[in-house]
């Protein structure tokens, strides 16, 4: 922390004190009331003060902090340093975000669940409305029908890409939904407490699903990967009679398109749920969980339409078939009329929910993501009936196109053969960090490393293409990649390399 | 009595021009063959999809999105805009929610591309002024609250909640202890009891004493070796500041239970008083209530926890460390993904960061003195609005439930109004809409009787409490000549009372299409 409080030790307050953080400027035409240099957001005088505590019956602030024993009144200032003017701020927070390699500064080929997609202008300029960005949780719904309305406009969106029925408003973001898809499962299963987790489940889901499943009381069971895919066999073994509920990716982690419906099956057979994470970006051109009989769609919703943002905040979506309807967590908003007959939305089915329910809540989510929703309902708006389509086209070509191409370069072998969609996974000849320091020297952000969430593939690299990364980059990939993995090996140890 | 008056509104007259709009989605306004959406050309082969996917994998017919152009999406979300009340319109006094004044500056410098286009994956050593960031913030909030550890992780209050029980599981089963019981009051927030659910242990409610507070001697016979936590808020949500907090974290930890601290109030003392001193051990603070992220229509928030010694062990991975010593310049972070204690992660990445700018922006204009003065000022501000509420028909028909003052907010009983008046509170929020005003949190907490729970926060100004307290005194004078005004009550929103039974027993929760 830079410098310290400028202010003197705060005494106990005096009636007639003028506030410590307040001073008269003296101006051409006498000095000024007192303004407040520092607290720029409030617009108590010391005239308003005055009057304020008149009206009370108090002379002094002091009294109405008075319940507070006096042992436990903090008898200094807050030891932060001092508040500044708006330009000091500002100057600030540049100089911190210069420090960060972006993905405007860098050619990003980083995935792993969250992807440098377009965000189209419009998106920026409804969300920064006062009338979307500043309201709370639609409590009083006759002056919330905006945000009530974009609800149930996501929920649309959310049903038609997952092909489910049951959409709700948002949770916080991926990881968290697939652990609260597990809350849903545990309490449909009635006594089974099993929930058995492919290791193509981002490795965040999985450590996320394992902490809540602490309080859940249930156990989990992980099934390997066979050839980058779920493995078939393994999976077999592990879903029987205790299973709640079988928890997959589509595409996996390391890319791969999953055959969701022999999942699915797999799961069904045992009487278990089947819940899968999906990419919505890519439900334009696969199959829809719905279609492939997946009982609850879960996932992050960064892709659509929000900013990159370091990891959030962004959103999570979830969907289910009708029968978990009123097992749901997190808001729902449904379609009613006013008492003179005009459609309105609300609201719905409100008894699953904390504020209503308590401990017999389907879920203890209060406030979500309504923002990054909105965001992600202007943005599926604007890709269309077809641009969904076109987009998951282009992309599944450009990641042929760079899966194939990265295949060629010296040092680089493909992790697995399954079909992608728009990340595929490598290995490299040399350690992974090494060469990423040095393609990042290009300015490229080759891609995420996995060896840490997966030993077993030490020096394994998870590329990520968009629509922003142009043939010419990812051609500039290869090249960077070849030259480093040529560097670094050369550079390798004797005994690592042998 | 102030000399700012409050215009009588017009009611049940004509529709207005809003009312007579039929609400239309996105998807009704779709027209096949429109589009908003131009993508850039592949500009590499472009083989058959069932060539590199196998096709029984390809969806056959695409999901239905609206087919709009760009004009429409905009005019459509911005009339959709026209149809929400919000903070820079007007007062918005939401009792527990703390609906502050949302700074620009943290938009605008949570939008610079270091910050929004980082990709949450890039290495530690390419995001130093990320994670510079967010370890300032954490000493911030530490030194704010008193304790000396903080994990931002969490994404919203209730988030920080789960975070807080299970932290508070695993400190107990390290010690070899299977405590299953939190003691939460029975003014407790609705996300306190679930929470416990989640965790998987079992809510104890205690009873709430006739100053609004811990009734202590239920609290003594309840605080049991199988006691694993009490969660409390402070002030509670009555707005009243429990002045035996001394006594109640010194009994529940005599009995080897944490202290839980829900945040969801600490705008009310902010450098006057710290969880920590009290003697919590696991605090969550809502970015979103106490530090001005805007709330956004519910959400995004953001819930990090601070916590004592005893509780950092267990904190979620991964941590923010830095190395080498000195302020700033010369120091390096690091994501520290070790703890072999820890109950892991909550959520994917580092969390709420877009979040963490905002609210340290925040702290970053105010300082410690001014966070001081914004708990004042929030105190004076709801202690005013109390006094001049009393002084008019409030104070015959909406009496303070507990004791003559508040903290940051109060609880008005509407029992009188409804005995004296045939009114219900619920008459009373919505005859607000017309007036321009949103209404407080209406029937919370549930042990007061028609409850209204007020929290005008320190950047409303004298006037506009003024003009809140004329408000209400004029809905009670309609009240006492004509009662059906309110129970007729919103006339000028876009949409009046709402049929919300209907929306729950036939639910109708996403566009038919075909």
């Amino acid at each position: 922390m830079a410098a310290k409080s400028r202010r003197r030790r705060r005494p106990r307050r005096s009636p007639d004190r003028t506030h410590s953080s307040q001073r008269a400027a003296p101006t051409l035409a006498g000095p000024l009331a007192s303004i407040n240099p520092v607290s720029r957001y409030t617009s108590a005088t010391d005239a308003d003060r005055a009057a304020m505590l008149g009206a009370i019956g108090v002379s002094s602030i002091d009294e109405l902090f008075e319940d507070i024993p006096p042992e436990l009144r903090l008898d200094r200032p807050l030891d932060l340093p001092a508040g500044r003017p708006e330009t000091e701020v500002f100057d600030e927070l540049a100089a911190l975000a210069a420090r960060n390699a972006d993905a405007d500064s860098t050619v990003s080929f980083l995935g792993a669940g969250m992807y440098d997609h377009y965000v189209p202008a419009i998106v920026d300029a409804i969300i920064s409305r006062s009338e979307f960005l500043t309201p709370y949780t639609p409590y009083q719904p006759e002056v919330s029908q905006g945000g009530l309305q974009v609800m149930f406009e996501f929920q649309t969106a959310i049903s038609e890409l997952t092909g489910l029925p049951a959409a709700n408003a948002s949770l916080y973001e991926g990881p968290s939904s697939v652990a609260s898809a597990a809350y849903l499962a545990l309490g449909a299963a009635r006594g089974r407490r099993k929930l058995v987790v492919s290791r193509g489940l981002h490795p965040h889901s999985r450590e996320t699903l394992a902490t809540y499943a602490v309080g859940f009381g249930a156990e989990v069971v992980e099934v390997g990967l066979e050839g980058g895919l779920t493995d078939a066999a393994a999976l077999a073994d592990a879903v029987d009679g205790e299973t709640a509920a079988l928890f997959v990716q589509n595409p996996n982690f390391l890319g791969a398109v999953e055959d969701l419906e022999a999942l699915a099956d797999a799961a069904h057979e045992a009487g278990a749920l089947c819940v899968a994470s999906v990419d919505a970006v890519m439900l334009g051109v696969l199959r829809s969980p719905g279609e492939c009989g997946v009982d609850v769609a879960v996932g992050e919703g960064q892709p659509l339409g929000n900013r990159l943002d370091f990891g959030g905040p962004s959103f999570g979506f979830f969907a289910a078939t009708d029968e978990h309807l009123r097992r749901m967590p997190g808001r729902i908003a449904g379609e009613t009329v006013d008492i003179d007959g005009r459609r309105g939305f609300v609201l719905a089915l409100q008894t699953r929910e904390q504020h209503i329910r308590r401990e017999k809540a389907t879920h203890n989510i209060c406030t979500s993501q309504a923002l990054n929703a909105l965001a992600g309902t202007i943005y599926l708006s604007w890709l269309g009936r077809r641009g969904i389509v076109e987009l998951g086209e282009l992309l599944v070509r450009r990641t042929a196109y760079a899966r194939e191409r990265l295949a060629q370069v010296q040092g680089v072998e493909l992790l697995h053969e399954a079909p992608v969609a728009r990340e595929f996974a490598v290995r490299l000849a040399a350690p992974a960090e090494a060469v990423l320091d040095r393609v990042a020297e290009d300015g490229i952000a080759a891609g995420y490393a996995l060896g840490r969430e997966y030993p077993e593939y030490e020096d394994g690299l998870l590329v990520a293409v968009t629509e922003r990364r142009s043939r010419e980059q990812i051609d500039a990939l290869a090249d960077s990649l070849g030259r480093a993995i040529t560097d670094v090996g050369a550079s390798r140890p004797a005994e690592v390399t042998a | 009595m102030s000399d700012v008056s409050v215009a009588p509104p017009a009611h049940a007259e004509a529709p207005t021009p809003q009312q007579r709009e039929r609400a239309l989605t996105i998807y009704e306004h779709s027209v096949e063959g429109r589009r908003a959406a131009v993508l850039p050309d592949a500009g590499v082969p472009e083989p058959a999809l069932g060539e590199l996917i196998p096709r029984k994998f390809l969806r056959e017919r695409g999901p239905a999105l609206p087919e709009v152009s760009e004009p429409e999406i905009v005019r459509h979300y911005n009339r959709l805009s026209r149809r929400n009340f919000d903070l820079d319109t007007g007062p918005y006094p939401l009792g527990s929610c703390t609906m502050k004044h949302n700074p620009r500056l943290n938009e605008k410098v949570a939008a610079l591309p270091g910050h929004a286009r980082l990709h949450p994956a890039t290495p530690p050593k390419r995001a130093q002024g990320a994670l510079e960031l967010m370890w300032r913030l954490e000493r911030a909030l530490s030194e704010i609250c008193g304790l000396p550890h903080v994990s931002l992780q969490p994404s919203a209050g209730s988030h920080g909640e789960l975070a807080g029980l299970l932290l508070t599981r695993a400190y107990h089963a390290d010690r070899g202890e299977a405590r299953t019981k939190v003691l939460t009051p029975d003014t407790a927030h609705g996300t306190n009891p679930a929470t416990v659910t989640m965790a998987g242990l079992e809510v104890v409610k205690v009873a709430t004493n006739e100053r609004g507070g811990i009734d202590l001697d239920d609290l003594r016979a309840k605080a049991t070796d199988e006691v694993a936590c009490l969660m409390l808020t402070n002030p509670n949500t009555l707005g009243v500041f429990d002045e035996n907090i001394a006594e109640i974290t010194r009994i529940v930890h005599q009995a080897g239970g944490t202290l839980y601290y829900d945040g969801a109030n600490l705008n009310a003392i902010m450098g006057h008083t710290r969880p920590g001193d009290m003697g919590f051990d696991i605090v969550h603070v809502n970015l979103h209530k106490s530090f001005s992220q805007p709330h956004g229509g519910g959400g995004p928030g953001s819930g990090p926890i601070a916590v004592s010694d005893r509780i950092e062990p267990y904190l979620p991975l991964p941590r923010i460390v830095r190395d080498g010593s000195g302020n700033g310049a010369g120091s390096r972070f690091d994501l520290d993904h070790s703890g072999p204690k820890s109950i892991g992660r909550l959520r994917g990445f580092q969390g709420n960061f877009g979040v963490f700018v905002r609210s340290y922006a925040y702290i970053s204009s105010l300082g410690g003195d001014g966070l001081t003065e914004a708990s004042e000022t929030a105190v004076l501000n709801a202690n005013y609005l109390l006094a001049r509420m009393r002084a008019s028909r409030a104070g015959k028909y909406l009496p303070l439930a507990f004791r003559e003052r508040c903290m940051h907010e109060f609880v008005l009983s509407g029992a009188p109004a409804k005995s004296d008046l045939d009114v219900r509170t619920l008459d009373i929020a919505k005859r607000l809409l017309d007036y321009g005003f949103h209404p407080p949190t209406i029937y919370f907490p549930l042990l007061v009787d028609e409850a209204l729970m007020v929290e005008p926060t320190e950047t409303e100004t004298r006037e506009s409490l003024d003009r809140l307290a004329d408000a209400f005194d004029s809905i009670l004078a309609e009240a006492e000549s004509d009662r059906e005004i309110l129970r007729g009550a919103p006339y000028t929103t876009p949409v009046r009372r709402l049929d919300e039974a209907r929306a729950s027993r036939r639910p109708v929760i996403r566009q038919p299409l075909d």
